[in-house]
């Protein structure tokens, strides 16, 4: 009897959260959706109309200034993940392994490494900020050496309008659908010889559907007809990604040394004994088991990287092109231009992205842990 | 081998030995200038006179220490210092004593139904929160909440629950389910098994999620810039403001940067152990 009046007692304390978080997140989201297919512009009372998915179709394929900063904004962001990833995971994994050497004073160098997570990105932001101003800071560093400064054409930073590589929206865009057609396809054939159906039934359908909407249902010519004007690889994009590094990199070090850490000594010793030398032991024992560790890191790194807003909002301002994201412009967007319906269609778009990211991953963690 | 080869032969080794040491420590020297070279001109910047701050003497120690930067970034921005500390605090606690409650409930009260609803709340802490800054903004609006310092503690209260109840749900499992029994057979009721046994072993579960949620509210932007007005701004939101002036004062807007990240850089200077295990409890499984 006292047990099942506890059990009670337990839902109910818990229940006040789920409830909020029941509104907050899940409710919240399914706002944003809504808002999202309508054409709620200003802060008036205006009368607000269903406009179906057409804010999501001029995201992709609509001519004009905000659908092409969408667009640029999110080239910009795939490079910066991909920047952003492979910097913090390299440098991480490199100081990790340094530090892993027994070393003096590790503790003060770890310090050294990790306090820049501790500040705020606009703490960040506005350091940086001046670190790559392009009249001072970092371009000044030679005068410390009685050299001349950097000039500041050619060191622009954060303000440059160079762009490595240029390609047009209709390139770009329709050979990432197809990658991801096939690629979703190849792992539901993967999945059906593993013996996993219902995989390989969900993959499956979802890359068959893509082909009918992209082929079948025009999409493939819409995006064709956007070649104007052309995105590139900004280089503006890489001084964001040396303060975002600067500020994250301690993450992953402090991840791996962990994992360094866990690994037992006589693994190491066994593969020494066997005539392993130390390059040899971390190619072959301790690296392979620090993988998982990697895709943590990718799947963590990766979310905050596709949400990024307040580094870049705070270092180089809303009005840079050549650095936007879709963080950015969804707040400039709903919150100065009050086109609400805008707003929300990015931030849909912003919060697919991450879910593809972080979905498989709670899916993965939770099926570990009941098959535990 | 004669016995003068293998005296060689070992010398050798521990030169290497002894030469890659050295490579190490220099690579990690060098490394640790680099991070540092921020911090460095945080310090030099603010303590420079106005008049020195030109572009030859960027880099130069200040000729004379001059705290004018630092006194009017102290009078700038002390209100939005205020402001930060009266929303983080009580936002911290509550976060923090809910999530345990919540983690008590989930670790040691398993019901049907809770390996699905715990992930769907943990979701709610890998959202781009501009997915639920629109609706959220109406219901501040609707609440007449905006421009208060409430509709941002309530935010960071709700949106914080994900991460406490996950740091605290891991905490609990490793307290052995004997000593809640045992508990139990005593005639302690729910209430009674938190506060007599689970709470007085929450010490260090308490200090990792408080300095977390701390770090996290304290520097927060998003819903700060958001839902606050000029007058309850925390401090994020003016640093930011005073970066985006028309005359760029690069001494105060460094002196400004050193005021935001002190609570959040003395924390983690003292406490680093428990920041550090909050930052890995946020990779899930902890």
């Amino acid at each position: 009897m006292r047990l099942n009046v506890d059990r009670l007692t337990a839902l109910a304390v818990l229940a006040p959260s789920v409830i909020l978080l029941a509104i907050f997140v899940y409710g919240f989201i399914g706002q944003t959706f809504y808002i999202a297919t309508t054409n709620w512009q200003g802060l008036g009372a205006i009368e607000i109309s269903s406009v179906g998915l057409q804010n999501f179709e001029q995201l992709f394929v609509g001519s004009g200034l905000p659908f092409f900063r969408f667009r640029e904004a999110l080239v910009n962001t795939v490079v910066f993940t991909v920047l952003f990833i492979a910097a913090c995971l390299s440098l991480g994994l490199f100081l990790a392994i340094l530090l892993d050497q027994r070393i003096r004073a590790e503790s003060l160098f770890r310090t050294i490494f990790l306090f820049p997570m501790a500040l705020s990105f606009v703490v960040t932001g506005t350091v940086w900020r001046w670190l790559f101003s392009p009249r001072s800071g970092l371009n000044t560093l030679p005068t410390l050496f009685g050299g001349a400064p950097l000039p500041a054409d050619q060191w622009p930073w954060f303000t440059d309008r160079r762009q490595l590589v240029t390609f047009t929206w209709a390139d770009a865009s329709r050979l990432v659908v197809i990658a991801i057609i096939v690629g979703l396809l190849a792992f539901a054939v993967i999945a059906a010889r593993r013996r996993r159906p219902v995989q390989a039934l969900i993959t499956g359908l979802i890359g068959l559907s893509l082909i009918g909407w992209f082929f079948l249902g025009g999409a493939f010519e819409a995006l064709g007809k956007v070649v104007r004007p052309a995105h590139g690889v900004n280089l503006a994009m890489f001084s964001i990604v040396i303060a975002a590094t600067w500020q994250m990199s301690g993450y992953t070090m402090a991840m791996y040394l962990a994992a360094l850490r866990g690994i037992p000594e006589e693994l190491r010793e066994a593969a020494r004994v066997d005539g392993c030398n130390e390059l040899q032991v971390y190619r072959h024992i301790v690296l392979p088991l620090l993988q998982p560790i990697t895709l943590s890191a990718m799947i963590i790194l990766g979310h905050i990287s596709l949400k990024i807003f307040d580094l870049i909002y705070v270092m180089a301002g809303g009005d840079n092109l050549r650095v936007d994201v879709p963080g950015i412009h969804m707040y400039l967007t709903a919150f100065r231009g009050n086109n609400f319906a805008l707003g929300a269609a990015i931030a849909v778009i912003m919060l697919i992205l991450v879910a593809f990211v972080i979905v498989p991953y709670l899916v993965n963690a939770f099926r570990a842990e009941v098959s535990r | 081998m004669s016995a003068s080869a293998v005296l060689q032969r070992r010398r050798w080794t521990l030169n290497r030995r002894a030469l890659t040491r050295s490579a190490i420590y220099a690579t990690l020297i060098f490394w640790a200038i680099l991070y540092l070279i921020p911090i460095y001109l945080v310090l030099v910047t603010s303590l420079k006179p106005r008049a020195e701050v030109s572009l030859d003497q960027v880099w130069t120690l200040p000729r004379q220490v001059s705290l004018d930067a630092f006194g009017a970034a102290v009078e700038k921005l002390s209100p939005n210092f205020l402001n930060s500390i009266l929303l983080t605090v009580p936002a911290t606690l509550l976060s923090a004593l809910i999530g345990s409650l919540n983690g008590y409930v989930l670790s040691k009260w398993r019901f049907r139904g809770a390996n699905i609803i715990f992930p769907l709340m943990l979701f709610g802490m890998f959202i781009p929160y501009q997915s639920i800054l629109i609706p959220l903004f109406q219901l501040m609006s609707q609440l007449r909440l905006t421009g208060t310092l409430w509709s941002l503690i309530l935010t960071h209260v709700v949106y914080g629950l994900p991460i406490t109840t996950l740091i605290f749900r891991n905490y609990y499992t490793e307290i052995p389910d004997e000593l809640i029994e045992a508990g139990q057979i005593d005639g302690a009721d729910f209430f009674k098994l938190y506060t007599e046994v689970v709470f007085p072993l929450s010490l260090p579960g308490f200090v990792v999620v408080i300095i977390w949620q701390f770090t996290q509210i304290w520097n927060e932007y998003l819903f700060a810039v958001t839902l606050a007005d000029p007058l309850t701004q925390p401090i994020t939101v003016a640093l930011s403001q005073l970066a985006g002036g028309q005359a760029i004062d690069f001494s105060l807007q460094m002196a400004g940067s050193f005021l935001t990240a002190l609570p959040t850089l003395l924390v983690y200077i003292l406490l680093g152990r428990y920041f550090i295990r909050g930052l890995l409890a946020g990779s899930v499984k902890g």
